[in-house]
């Protein structure tokens, strides 16, 4: 029984997310151009980069370090096999500045500001601010929306510049004092493996692809929500949930796209 | 009278999906006028009010405001228009980062480049006028809901607006706060020379201050008049509603299938709705 | 007030960010160009560099001591010209040898210096001309692969 409902409600769930998908794109393109209008404000910008960047500064930082160290363990044991251990520092950095850095980034990002951000915005709808806002003629995409849609594009990228950093060295004081991997090889092979625009921004590009895509999809479930307490809790959780599946899908698509 | 009109709604139908709220809703309002518009809860009144606002656009039907049609506006003209219409909102609405100074310097400073020392006697003034100068400073989470209220009635007067709306502004409060409300919403009408629109289920409260008055049921208006002209009307369902009598044409049974005999003696089979 | 302190931070955190990408593109990245700019260059002809590629590295018993920064052909000899960058105290006899050897089974190529015995060194610009090429591994396969299947 089960399974022959199934088919039926795939279309019909297909049926109601084309619409849905319509509706957020429209949300995204009004915030994004939102800039222009006269309510945008920078100083609730420059707020917006504080909340979602300094503030989830140390829990990237700490992430990174462990990444990296274990990293630089699992690279040991699987390269020491074949006597390739001086490959260490180029698995480690590759790793992380291509796939590891962006995406555990945006994961980290999605569970601490993109959450936050659907909360923020939905219980702002369940208490009318936004309505409020509207009715004082400030358009609440300008003024809510916009600053937190361009904060997450712009932080991401550097959570992410600072992700690769400190694991590359969580990586290295595994890898050289620990392991005892020589560690000029170390630097050397990775210097000579890595590319700046090949690893390096692309990696970054990547990131800013997530920033956008996490804020936008917590900031629609925030709008959407169902105005009461219930559905803020709902929000918080389909926020996150799809927000984190949308990273790695779309790390998949980017990873064909960019490193071919 | 038809000159005088600032608010006029004409055979306004709204449904939300395949429920219909308003069918055919026509009204008309004076400038200088507090008109109240009563009914039952989720009858509809929110509704009407964010049609005024145009918040919400009308399947069928003209909404005409300060002799603007709201639905061939743009969204410019229809922002322009707002900045003079204020609204109370059934939550205060309050925004909770902000303290209440900066809540009510909100529009002034979203609108107009002014002075910090202009702003601050425009601000505390509204601030007076509701009798919370003294809580300038305070955040939203540590005032009362009386005291939420008055902040937002000072909030939504700081333009001063020739338009109010109030959307429930007695529920949820003590009596002492609803008798300072009622007082403060006659008071400021009169002194910015506004019109107040008031959605209520509270009859006595909105009756002492309201001067005209529509009953909304079953998406229709079914009276309308003076208080006095309402209290003697001699529809069933106004008398039900304004005496608050618990059965009549708005019946006290939810609608069911069968009778109550029936349903007791009857059997089911499981998950079948009763 | 408050505001200052959300701008400090907010400053901070963007100097962060361009700090940890400058590093990332000098350290770790091959933007540098840093670590032998004040070394000086040898050129090296072999017949075949295998899979040598610029940045690679330049090792005496297995120090590094500089890098290969250009790998070009010779239209006349049809040599491949390898040019490197040495570390400035690192003076090498003019009978050195260069031959280009594997990390590892599976790891990278790198050129290894061995010096010699004469008094003079390589001036800067100099060529290294006792050199060995890669080792081509399909080649050795291939050898051992015929070496077997002739039975011997």
């Amino acid at each position: 029984m089960a399974f022959m409902e199934f088919i039926p409600n795939l279309g019909r769930r297909t049926l109601r997310t084309v619409p849905n998908l319509g509706t957020a794109s429209r949300f995204l393109l009004l915030s994004l151009f939102a800039v222009a209008n006269r309510h945008f404000s920078i100083q609730q910008l420059l707020k917006q980069v504080y909340g979602f960047g300094v503030r989830s500064l140390l829990l990237m930082m700490v992430a990174a370090f462990f990444t990296g160290m274990v990293l630089g363990f699992q690279g040991y044991y699987a390269l020491v096999r074949f006597g390739a251990t001086s490959a260490l520092g180029t698995l480690v950095a590759l790793s992380l500045l291509r796939e590891l850095g962006p995406v555990l980034t945006a994961l980290l990002f999605a569970g601490r500001a993109g959450s936050a951000l659907t909360a923020e915005i939905s219980s702002m709808k369940a208490t009318e601010q936004l309505s409020a806002m509207e009715m004082m003629a400030v358009n609440p995409l300008a003024w809510v929306v916009a600053p937190r849609l361009w904060a997450g594009i712009f932080v991401v990228p550097i959570l992410c510049v600072i992700f690769d950093l400190v694991g590359i060295f969580g990586g290295y004081l595994i890898s050289v004092p620990v392991l005892g991997v020589d560690g000029g090889t170390f630097w050397a092979q990775m210097q000579s493996n890595v590319a700046f625009s090949g690893d390096i921004l692309t990696g970054l590009f990547k990131a800013l692809c997530f920033g956008l895509v996490v804020t936008w999809i917590a900031a629609w479930q925030g709008y959407a929500a169902q105005p009461t307490a219930e559905g803020v809790g709902n929000a918080t959780t389909i926020s996150v949930v799809t927000a984190s599946l949308a990273v790695l899908g779309l790390d998949f698509i980017l990873t064909a796209f960019l490193f071919t | 009278m038809a000159a005088d009109a600032l608010v006029e709604l004409e055979n306004v139908h709204f449904a939300r999906g395949p429920h219909t709220v308003l069918d055919g809703v026509g009204l008309r309002i004076t400038q200088g006028a507090i008109v109240s518009i009563m009914g039952a809860s989720g009858g509809g009144k929110t509704t009407l009010l964010n049609l005024m606002a145009g918040t919400l656009a009308p399947q069928a039907g003209r909404i005409r405001v300060a002799g603007q049609d709201l639905q061939t506006l743009n969204f410019g003209d229809l922002y322009r228009l707002r900045r003079r219409m204020g609204m109370l909102f059934q939550h205060s609405a309050l925004f909770t980062d902000f303290s209440v100074f900066e809540n009510v310097a909100f529009p002034l400073r979203r609108h107009f480049r002014l002075d910090e020392s202009v702003l601050r006697k425009l601000v505390l003034m509204k601030l007076e006028a509701v009798g919370l100068r003294g809580a300038a400073g305070l955040m939203p989470a540590e005032l009362s809901g009386g005291m939420g209220r008055r902040v937002a009635l000072a909030r939504a007067m700081v333009m001063d607006p020739m338009l109010i709306f109030y959307d429930e502004p007695f529920t949820g409060l003590d009596p002492i706060s609803v008798g300072i409300i009622a007082t403060l919403i006659r008071r400021l009408n009169d002194a910015l020379g506004a019109t107040s629109i008031l959605v209520s289920h509270d009859v006595q409260e909105t009756f002492s201050i309201a001067d005209y008055g529509y009953i909304l049921a079953g998406g229709k208006i079914i009276a309308e008049g003076t208080p006095d002209t309402l209290r003697a009307s001699d529809s069933e369902l106004a008398r039900q509603f304004l005496g608050g009598k618990p059965d009549g044409p708005v019946p006290f049974h939810y609608p069911a299938k069968d009778d109550y005999a029936t349903a007791l003696t009857g059997v089911w089979a499981a998950g079948e709705a009763i | 007030m408050e505001k200052r302190a959300i701008d400090w931070w907010v400053g901070i955190f963007v100097l962060l960010g361009i700090a940890a990408l400058v590093v990332l593109a000098l350290r770790v990245g091959n933007l540098s160009g840093f670590a032998y700019n004040e070394g000086y260059v040898l050129h090296a002809d072999f017949s075949n560099v295998g899979s040598l590629k610029p940045r690679s590295p330049v090792k005496l018993g297995g120090v590094t001591i500089g890098e290969v920064t250009h790998i070009g052909m010779d239209p006349k000899t049809f040599m491949a010209k390898v040019t490197m960058r040495i570390e400035p105290k690192v003076k090498l006899p003019t009978d050195t040898g260069a031959s280009i050897y594997t990390e590892g089974l599976l790891g990278e190529q790198y050129v290894s210096i061995q010096p010699g015995g004469m008094p003079q060194d390589l001036q800067p610009g100099g060529t290294i001309t006792m050199t060995q090429s890669a080792v081509n591994i399909d080649q050795l396969i291939g050898q051992m692969v015929f070496s077997k299947a002739s039975g011997k």
